[in-house]
Formats: structure tokens, sequence, C-alpha cells
């Protein structure tokens, strides 16, 4: 049984109706990537999986467990966190409240201030950033503390939108490679993601998502490969 | 910085310049009228937090929060009737009455904030932003009501029971209850501000005020932050009533009203869901009173103090402190 599940997931914004029918698999241990262009209902669904918003119809399962009316909260303690579209920090605090606050969920002290070193190991420049204002970072550094935050709830499964969004591309390399890394270290990741390019490279399999449907899935070299994402999303 | 910049800045540096002459010119006066108006911003300062904590979490002007530091004052002066207390000197048991019914009224007023924000806002959560302003106002006449249908329409009287000791240092008289309004004041404002800072509640509800949808991917329960925020508001406002009982000894159901307003132009003042900010809002309100009701003339402090509120409003709508750090 797949780790994290979606089935047939209806979900509305007032009466537009944002995702159709949308079935997602994530196995354990896996990178699965989410592509598709702008408004194609990728964030909608992750905030569905968060618990943000809830579908009209369909469900969300996370390892064994229906979390389809779950509330957000729960559903960190059971081991999803993202890292939201826009990064969204809380601006006014220091990165290393922002790092706590990913850690809200946890009581364990021990496993908390394990979890601090490995995302400084991961992002050696927050660490020498930890007193600064979040607001005052910039983008690359903003992203990293997002990642960061998100990480500090040990997830099981963590999901990533649009985390190489306006950073340079070098930047967007660095981020990538981390990528690779958090999952080489046992996390389950799905990654959302405009640039196709990168996250098939990245990712063990892929959904192309096209106004709330899913229109393709395959491993990520298939769908590198495939004619109609390759014009679509990779500008070939 | 851009010309309403300017115009408050002379403003400020104005009315500084004028008050520092006169406190060159006639120091004693000076500083009596400072005095008075410390402990008058003391209390603003606190009812003040509250309005700036709501809005920072929920962006609600809570129009009722001056009532529910009315009706603190009002449960104070219930509770102390039922305790031995002497009035117009300081006994054993006039402190035992206060150490009891200060926790008490706070903890009582607490609850009370927590059931408003359940019956009143929660409801309206995603609603347009009218319509829990409109159940505020609504809140502020129901509180009203149960204040006059309970003690009357008539000023209610609240014992008198602080120590009289007063002292003239330099000409400038001072008692023990000025120094307990400002002492009891700063001591609660740093609890707050410690509580904010450094616990994981004060964290969260931080985190809750600056971004709510990533809050809640923290893990955070917003439900329970912003019942916590209306809760210490509560209790910085059930202190505020009482020790605003203590001090006047006179208190009247109507009371909120326009000290809500006065702590609200506070909360203004520092900028509105600044915690800091509403802090120095209340003492520069305060003073600001206390130097208009003595230079200028008392009749005119309403014109100068909701003055102020259109000015900052129209102005510098930030505030005093405004947002410390630009968000990208």
């Amino acid at each position: 049984m797949a780790l994290l599940e979606l089935e047939g997931v209806d979900a509305f914004y007032g009466r537009i109706q944002a995702l159709r029918g949308v079935t997602i698999k994530v196995e354990r241990g896996e990178v699965v990537a989410l592509i598709g262009s702008n408004g194609a209902g990728k964030t909608t669904t992750l905030r569905t999986i968060s618990g943000l918003m809830h579908p009209n119809s369909g469900t969300v399962t996370f390892d064994g467990q229906d979390i389809t009316r779950t509330r957000p909260s729960r559903i960190v303690e059971l081991g999803i966190s993202q890292s939201p579209e826009g990064r969204r920090l809380f601006p006014r605090m220091s990165v290393l409240d922002n790092l706590f606050m990913g850690a809200y969920s946890r009581n364990d002290k021990p496993g908390i201030t394990s979890d601090m070193a490995r995302v400084f190991q991961l992002f050696p420049r927050l660490q020498e950033r930890r007193t600064q204002i979040a607001g005052t970072l910039s983008g690359g550094e903003q992203q990293m503390l997002a990642m960061g935050r998100a990480l500090m709830a040990k997830p099981k499964v963590l999901m990533l939108d649009e985390p190489s969004l306006g950073l340079a591309p070098i930047l967007q390399e660095t981020i990538f490679s981390i990528v690779r890394e958090i999952n080489a270290q046992g996390t389950t990741v799905m990654l959302v993601e405009q640039n196709a390019n990168k996250a098939l490279e990245v990712a063990n399999r892929g959904y192309v998502l096209e106004s709330g449907v899913i229109v393709q899935t395959g491993s990520g070299r298939e769908l590198l490969a495939s004619e109609e994402v390759q014009k679509a999303y990779l500008g070939m | 910085m851009s010309l309403p910049d300017y115009g408050f800045y002379i403003l400020c540096g104005t009315a500084v310049i004028l008050l520092a002459a006169q406190a060159v010119t006639h120091p004693t006066q000076f500083f009596q009228v400072f005095i008075f108006g410390l402990t008058q911003g003391a209390i603003y300062a606190l009812v003040a937090l509250g309005y700036t904590m709501v809005y920072g979490i929920i962006e609600l002007i809570n129009f009722a929060h001056g009532d529910v530091f009315t009706l603190g004052a009002y449960i104070g002066t219930t509770l102390l009737g039922f305790f031995a207390i002497t009035e117009g000197t300081f006994t054993a048991i006039n402190l035992i009455a206060l150490i009891i019914v200060f926790p008490v009224v706070m903890l009582i007023m607490g609850g009370i904030n927590i059931t408003i924000e359940r019956v009143a806002y929660r409801p309206l959560r995603n609603a347009p932003r009218l319509a829990p302003l409109i159940t505020a106002i609504g809140m502020s006449f129901f509180l009203e009501g149960v204040m006059f249908l309970w003690r009357g329409p008539a000023t209610v009287h609240f014992p008198d029971i602080l120590p009289t000791q007063s002292w003239y240092v330099a000409g400038v008289f001072f008692g023990v209850r000025d120094i307990f309004v400002v002492v009891v004041g700063a001591v609660l404002v740093s609890l707050l501000a410690v509580f904010i800072n450094q616990t994981k509640l004060g964290k969260a509800m931080r985190a809750t005020a600056q971004d709510r949808d990533a809050a809640q991917l923290m893990g955070i329960d917003i439900n329970r932050t912003i019942a916590a925020t209306f809760f210490i508001g509560a209790l910085l406002a059930g202190a505020g009533g009482i020790i605003w009982g203590l001090y006047y000894n006179t208190i009247y159901y109507q009371l909120g009203f326009r000290s809500g307003l006065i702590a609200f132009t506070a909360a203004v003042f520092g900028g509105i869901g600044n915690i800091p900010g509403a802090a120095i809002g209340g003492l520069v309100i305060g003073l600001t009173a206390a130097f208009s009701d003595s230079y200028i003339g008392s009749k005119w402090t309403q014109v100068v103090i909701f003055g102020i509120l259109i000015g900052v409003l129209v102005f510098r709508p930030t505030g005093l402190l405004g947002m410390r750090v630009p968000e990208k």
C-alpha cells in the first residue's frame, strides 16, 4: 500500500472546480514530481493533502489512515509537512524561531536538537544567519529556511511547492541537490514544480496536471522523453 | 521618507519642545502632571495591548474590549465586597483581598473573553471583515447592558483599599497608589513580553499573527492560539479595570466606551498589531491626556486625543513603530 494516496479527489474554490478526480500514489522513499503550468491545480493538491482545504469528493489516505477531513495540525503530527508556495516564512521572527515553529508539533527535545543540527548541516548558510530576522534574508536563504522549517517537523513525506521559483540557476542546482540528499536520508518527497526539466531529473516518478486533471504519469525518465511533456513544459 | 512622515515628526517634535519648555520654566507643575499622565498611561497601555494583540492575530478591532476592561472593574468591586476590607487605610485583610481578587478577576475576564470569541467572532472567521466588526459593536452594547442591569445607570463605588501614604519630593506630590499603578502595569507588560517572545505558545501566537496558513502548516492549532490571544488580552484588561477602580474609586457602566476608544487610539498610535507599540502608545496617550488637561484645558482633551487618532490614521497608518521589518 502506498504511503500517501489521493483517490478521485475533486476540490473547489467556491464554484470553480480546481481538481477533477485527481489520483496520485506516493510510495515510501520515492521522489514524486507533480508538474503542470500555472493554475493547473498543483498548489491546490498540496493544500488538500495538508488539510487546509477539504475535497468535495474522493479520499486522501496516509499510512493506511483516512485523512480526508483531518485538521491540518493533526496531519503535521501524523508526518506530512509542507514548504509552501511563496515560502510563507514568519517574516518578523528569527531564523531559529522559524525553525522551532517547524517543530511545533513535536515535544522530543533531543530529537528537535538533532534535527536542527541536520538542517544546519544541509543548509550551513542558515546556521550563519540563525539570529537574523527571516524577512531580511535573501530569496535563496528564504527558500532554504522554508525547506529547513518543513524538515523540522520530521516528516515522513516532505512536500515542496515550487522550491526553485525565482532563484538564480546556480541556486536552483543547490536546491535540487539538497532535495536528493534529503531523499537519500530517508524522507519521501513530493515535489511541485513549474521547472519540469529539473523536477523530472530528480524524481522517480511524475504526474502531469492540466486544468485540474492528471493527464499523464510515468517514471521521471519516461516523462522527460515524452513528446507531449517536451512540447508543453520543456519548451522543446 | 514621505511628506506625511515629516509632518508626523514635526508635530511630535513641536509637542516635545513645548513640553520641554514647560518642564524648564515650571518644573514642579510639569512633573506633577507627568506623574498623573504616567499612571493613566499605564492603564491605557494594559487595555491597548488587548486591542493590538487581537488585531494582530485576526485583524479585528474588538470594540467590546473596553467593556471587558469595565466588566473587570465591576466584578472586582463585587468580589472585594466579600472581604472584611477597611477603606481609607491599609490592613492585612485589604492586602489578602487584593492578592486574591486580582488574579481571580483576571482569570474570570480571560474566560469571558474566550467565550466572546467563540460565540461572536469564530463563527464569522471567514465572513467579510465587516461582519465580526458589527458583532464586536453588538457585544460591546451587550456587555454594557449587562452592567447597566446589574448595577444600574449610576456610578458604582470601588473600594479605596490601597495604602494612603504620600510624599512631596521637590514640591511634587505622589502617593503609594501612583507607584502601585505604574509598577503593576510595568510588571504585567514585562510578563507579557517574556511570554510572547520566549514561550512556545507565545511564539505560536506571533506566528499565527504573521501568517495564519503557514502557522497551520507548522501544526499550530490556530483556534487555540486565537483563543489564547483573547484570554491574555482579557487578563490585562481585567487587571487594568481593577487598577482603574483602585485608583479612581469610581466606575460606571459606560466607562469602557470612552477609555476603550482612548486605549484604541494608543494602539493605533503605536502601530496597530505591534505589541511594544501599544505599550509605548498607552504611555504617550496617557501623558498627552494629562498634559492636555492641564495646559490646554480638560474640555479639549478628547479633541486632542481623537485628533491624534485621525491624524495617525490619515498620515501615518502604520503608527509610531509600525512594522519594523520589511516583508518580502
